[in-house]
């Protein structure tokens, strides 16, 4: 099964005073050479801070590109990693080497499975 | 060797290894974590270099010696990264330990051991046991259980954790402890077959494989324990499975065990339960399992329903009730005991239970004190009794035979 990492972190504990974003960054590569070696790895991106970014919608045929997403949460999303897993528990405990998780928090969401029915709501 | 071939060997060598060399591996890497990672790099390795090389001899050891092979050079890589030697002189130790032919199947039973501790909730050593030892996915689990993935996924994660905390030890347990420990290792194995064979909702093929699995498991702890319990344990699923064809119709729905078409039991496992179950009589040493398989064999000997030896059935659960007294014991025997002296003193031994409280929310008490009432021809009681047993349950093919009997009743009257 496939699954996605969804790594979130507070960029002041990164990139603030006490952070030390190339340690992180190296640790981060020799993880992702692992789990490409291992045959985990489908693809891996990390993410330019929020203030980079654009959010856009359309509604009523109208575009609207605001900058931005401005969340209320100290925590934002900084990157995310593809995996190949044999279940939920192995992708939780590959999440779990991702160096990240030590100083922010990773969400894994499994890749929907367009054969299964979609989820009732 | 065609890469097809190649490919065939793998699926066959995962179905047939995969299970055994995690036992083993977790035995010599000393934790679930690493064990599952070298697992799967040894699959890993063997996907790379068996449509080249060809298939080793032994698969187990090939994949075994990978795994480690595999573990081992990754702490090494990470040790040079973090400038930490200190750590792999204790992992190089344990690798000078040769991986013998003979600890396979001690390693699966340590796994076993080990996934039904009883610092576990039950919960944790059913979901432990179906994944560790059974092989089955987080999500296979779920589906069985009809519970969310990270439900599963959770549960697996803390009894994890609390084996490592708890330093639980991975091992086979002493004499001593021995008969606690069987016990609640059984009693993993029986939930898992219980769960497939009694619901009929959920998806049919993963419930077929927790009883296949639940099968599996119990053959394994008789194998490298010749214990009564265990005997008696899988005489007693064996006479369940025995009976699986003939006990749902085309349309899904519950057929009695007086109306099942018993050419449609299977004799082969009939027959390998009433040979563990003589085993066990020869030893003398009764316990619950046994004594609920030779009830159950006691039906199964029956060349129809009429011909049931109710008498010995009595006995059987006679003596159910002084080793193992529940109150559901008690119901069983005193329907049992209907069938032998007619359905007044039945309905009196049922009554008696019933007075006793604690099976006034248990359906089955309210069906069975109904069929007694229905079968003296008590219309009114025998309503209001299946009435009471349909409030208790959720399960559609019971609904659908109450139902259908509260119908009969109504035919009767008009």
């Amino acid at each position: 099964m496939r699954y996605v990492c969804l790594v979130y972190f507070d960029p002041h504990k990164v990139f603030g005073k006490s952070g030390d974003p190339e340690k992180l960054r190296r640790d981060s590569d020799a993880y992702n050479v692992e789990l490409k070696a291992s045959g985990h790895l489908v693809a891996a991106e990390a993410l330019q801070l929020p203030d980079q970014a654009m959010t856009v919608q359309v509604r009523d045929g109208k575009m609207s590109a605001t900058d931005g997403p401005f969340m209320e949460t100290k925590e934002v999303l900084g990157g995310f990693i593809v995996i190949e897993g044999r279940d939920l528990n192995e992708a939780v405990r590959i999440a779990a080497g991702i160096p990240l998780a030590k100083l922010g928090s990773v969400e894994v969401r499994p890749v929907i499975d367009f054969s299964k029915p979609p989820p009732k709501l | 060797m065609s890469s097809a071939d190649a490919r065939d060997a793998l699926e066959a060598a995962y179905r047939a290894e995969a299970r055994r060399v995690l036992a083993t591996l977790i035995r010599l890497l000393g934790g679930f974590d690493a064990a599952e990672e070298a697992l799967h790099e040894a699959f890993a390795a063997a996907a790379e270099q068996w449509p080249r090389d060809g298939v080793p001899a032994n698969p187990y050891s090939w994949l075994v010696s990978a795994g480690r092979f595999k573990t081992l050079d990754r702490r090494r890589r990470q040790a040079r990264l973090a400038g930490a030697l200190a750590e792999l002189a204790a992992l190089a130790d344990t690798e000078l330990e040769p991986a013998m032919p003979e600890h396979i199947q001690d390693d699966e039973l340590r796994l076993i051991f080990t996934c039904c501790h009883p610092a576990l909730t039950p919960d944790a050593r059913i979901a432990l046991t179906l994944r560790e030892v059974g092989g089955l996915t987080t999500e296979e689990i779920a589906r069985a259980y009809l519970a969310p993935a990270p439900t599963i996924a959770q549960r697996i994660v803390r009894a994890k954790a609390k084996i490592r905390d708890a330093a639980i030890p991975y091992e086979v347990p002493a004499r001593a402890e021995l008969p606690a420990r069987i016990e609640s290792t059984l009693q993993v194995v029986y939930l898992i077959f219980n769960e497939g064979y009694a619901a009929t909702q959920g998806p049919s093929l993963t419930r077929d494989n927790l009883c296949a699995e639940a099968i599996r498991l119990g053959r394994l702890v008789v194998e490298l324990l010749d214990e009564p319990e265990a005997l008696g344990l899988l005489a007693l699923m064996l006479l369940h499975e025995a009976r699986r064809a003939a006990r749902v119709d085309s349309a899904g729905d519950l057929i009695l065990l007086e109306n099942q078409d018993r050419s449609l039991w299977d004799r082969g496992r009939i027959a390998e339960a009433q040979g563990l179950i003589e085993r066990v009589m020869l030893s003398r040493r009764v316990s619950p399992y046994i004594l609920q398989a030779a009830i159950a064999a006691v039906h199964a000997e029956a060349p129809s329903a009429g011909e049931t030896d109710w008498a010995q059935i009595v006995a059987l659960y006679d003596g159910l009730l002084r080793v193992d007294p529940s109150p559901v014991v008690a119901l069983n025997r005193a329907a049992a005991l209907g069938m032998r002296d007619g359905p007044k003193a039945g309905l009196a031994a049922i009554e008696a239970v019933l007075g006793e409280g604690g099976l006034d929310n248990y359906h089955l008490a309210h069906a069975a004190r109904a069929d007694m009432q229905r079968r003296l021809g008590l219309a009114e009681a025998a309503r209001a009794s299946y009435q009471r047993a349909l409030e208790l349950t959720r399960q559609p093919a019971e609904r659908r035979f109450l139902q259908a009997r509260l119908a009969q009743l109504a035919a009767v009257d008009r």
